[in-house]
């Protein structure tokens, strides 16, 4: 089952950038082929940050599998990234 | 150089703060005008104290009665939940969103499901805040609680950063806006939010005390601003929020000089024709003195003349009322069955001081009553210190008065000690004092106008009786030797009035005594003239006679002469 996961941030700011970078990275080594990322940009649509209950910006959400989870920041402890998404490091998934 | 120096010195007053009205009865008195104007403004307060109500009130009544639409955005309930919780205030906050006025949103956050790695910033927030503001072009903003996204992050540092900056956010789109916070022990709010909240600090307060809960309300800060530094009680009503400040309570009663008979007329007398209209009148004593007697003969009377009465008790049930007041020959039951006699009954203790006074207001203005009854109002002194029960009877008295509707107040105490130390006796208008008299071994009843405002009233007092045709009053008996009542009283009058028989069969006998030596006087008169008519009579023969012998004695003499051969001229000298 794919990791489904959905980024929120505020245009091109260096925390978003950021954020993006450091999350392709971890997936890319620790979830080969397995997930699938959604980039949304709030300045342009304000209220999904109402839909989606999103406060603080970057802010990851594994929408799938459930429970779905939040992770808010630049992602740039990977160590903690990996227990947002409830992967073991060292044991990527199959 | 004196100019420039009075010039320098002729600083013109600051421009007052600009204000935004909140609405909520009684607060705009208290803050002279409202919240500061484009400013942020901290409402603390413990749960369940009413501060997310009175944020929603604010925003409310900004978009609907100030055209400042507003912004309420809430991290506690979802919007729903939300704009069913102040539907109870009468709020219909669907309407106004779906007119525009109004951005309801609700962040629910549970932070079990976060997890933070690395910096961030609360432009998720502050994108949608600004969105919602351009799109109703918000003047009001409400956050509430806050302080639940201080609770949420680890990195209190960056939280507190971006909530400083949200704050500069709103300060600088000019936008009045209330956050709350939860009450905290060693500060005012749990999380210290009061940091970033320069402007105003209110603080809501709910405390049950004695069993009896009390809605408080207390401005801690307004900078630059004049206002009330006093614990406000207030009330949240079907009409949303009620602040009740002491000095608001409203002096601009209108004073009608039209009398109205207090049932018993000897006391309409003492009080130079009754009591005034929508005047207050207070009647107090210690326990069977007769105030809810003299109340009750004072409602049988209004009844009578076809007013509406509304009787609150605190003390007893209507029935004990009634049935208490037949045997003093008043009838009450025929009025409350006519509809004119309502009664209210409430123990002191079933709910808080503020809902004893909003369930007052409520019954005045639907039942609009031309009297009220609350008896006995010092009931309430065992629920709650003196010093609340002395503003809760202000506002209630305040809430009566301005309705133009005569109060009738019984006090089971002297009202001296705790009702004067709140200002009560100020409001009252007429004051009536009964007490018990122990002497001869018998209680009896006195009264007394204490005072009466406007009224030429008598400085006697009178004695109290009550009799099979409910409360009388007489003269109490005064003499050289004091003031009788009861038996006393009687029996001075008794041997007054033996007195005064035994007087005046003195002066009975006295007068007959004159009334016979003055006809024994008119008996000797009469016998006196008549002897001295008989002497008169006498007097009158003797003359006649007299008269008779000297005219016989001269016709003698000239015989004698003739006969004696005396010359006809007598000799000279006389030399006989």
């Amino acid at each position: 089952m794919p990791v489904e996961l959905r980024l929120y941030v505020a245009g091109n700011s260096p925390k978003c950038r950021l954020a993006m970078e450091n999350l392709q990275q971890t997936c890319d080594t620790f979830l080969p082929g397995q997930y699938r990322i959604v980039v949304v940009d709030l300045l342009e649509n304000p209220q999904l940050a109402a839909d989606d209950q999103i406060v603080a910006v970057p802010t990851l959400v594994r929408k799938l599998p459930e429970p779905m989870r939040k992770i808010v920041g630049d992602l740039s402890d990977t160590e903690r990234l990996l227990v947002g998404l409830q992967v073991r490091p060292g044991r990527p998934e199959r | 150089m004196t100019d420039t120096l009075m010039a320098a010195l002729e600083v013109a007053p600051g421009p007052s703060l600009p204000k935004a009205p909140t609405g909520i009865t009684g607060l705009d008195d208290i803050t002279s005008g409202g919240l500061p104007r484009g400013r942020t403004t901290l409402v603390a307060g413990g749960a369940g104290s009413g501060k997310s109500m009175f944020a929603v009130e604010f925003l409310v009544r900004g978009a609907r009665d100030f055209d400042e639409p507003g912004v309420l955005i809430t991290f506690e309930e979802t919007a729903d939940k939300v704009t069913a919780n102040v539907t109870s205030l009468g709020f219909d906050l669907d309407a106004l969103v779906r007119q525009g006025k109004l951005v309801v949103q609700g962040f629910a956050i549970d932070p079990t499901e976060i997890v933070e790695t690395g910096a961030f910033d609360l432009d998720g927030l502050l994108i949608f805040l600004a969105a919602a503001v351009e799109r109703v072009n918000a003047r009001r903003v409400v956050l509430d609680t806050i302080e639940v996204l201080l609770g949420m992050f680890a990195d209190d540092g960056s939280i507190r950063g971006e909530i400083a900056r949200l704050f500069r956010w709103l300060e600088a789109h000019g936008i009045t806006a209330i956050v709350t916070g939860e009450r905290g022990e060693r500060q005012i709010t749990r999380h210290g939010i009061e940091e970033y909240v320069s402007d105003c600090v209110i603080l809501l307060d709910h405390r049950v005390e004695q069993d009896v809960s009390t809605r408080r309300l207390r401005i801690v800060k307004y900078r630059g601003s004049a206002h009330g530094t006093d614990e406000y009680p207030f009330l949240i009503t079907g009409g949303g929020f009620v602040v009740q400040p002491l000095s608001a309570a409203g002096l601009a009663y209108s004073a009608s000089t039209e009398r109205m008979s207090t049932g018993v007329a000897q006391l309409d007398h003492m009080l130079g024709g009754g009591v005034y209209r929508g005047s207050t009148v207070l009647m107090s004593g210690s326990a069977g003195t007769g105030k809810t007697s003299l109340v009750a003969k004072l409602t049988d009377a209004a009844c009578a003349r076809g007013e509406q009465v509304l009787y609150v008790l605190y003390e007893e049930s209507p029935d004990q009322l009634i049935r208490n007041m037949r045997s003093i020959g008043i009838d009450l039951q025929r009025w409350a069955d006519a509809g004119r006699l309502h009664f209210y009954a409430a123990r002191p203790s079933a709910y808080g001081l503020e809902n004893h006074l909003a369930g007052l207001t409520r019954l005045l203005d639907e039942g609009k009553p031309d009297v009220v009854v609350l008896d006995a109002l010092t009931s309430f002194a065992a629920v709650a210190s003196a010093h609340e029960v002395g503003a809760l009877i202000t506002r209630m008295v305040a809430a009566v008065k301005s309705r133009g509707v005569t109060a009738v107040l019984t006090s089971l105490t002297q009202p001296e000690s705790e009702l004067s130390a709140t200002g009560v006796s100020s409001l009252v208008d007429t004051w009536l004092l009964l007490r018990n008299v122990e002497s001869n071994g018998e209680r009896n009843r006195l009264l007394s106008v204490n005072k009466s405002r406007g009224t030429k009233h008598s400085n006697q007092v009178r004695e109290f009786l009550l009799t099979d045709d409910g409360p009388t009053l007489i003269d109490a008996y005064l003499g050289p030797e004091g003031m009788f009542v009861g038996s006393a009283r009687i029996q001075r009058q008794t041997e007054d009035r033996q007195e005064q028989q035994r007087r005046s069969s003195e002066v009975d006998s006295r007068q007959r005594d004159l009334d016979r030596r003055a006809s024994e006087v008119q008996v000797q008169i009469a016998a006196l003239e008549e002897t001295l008519a008989e002497t008169d009579a006498e007097m009158k023969r003797l003359a006649a006679d007299a008269d008779r012998r000297s005219s016989d004695e001269s016709a003698g003499r000239g015989v004698m002469r003739r006969h004696r051969w005396v010359d006809a001229i007598p000799p000279d000298g006389g030399q006989r």
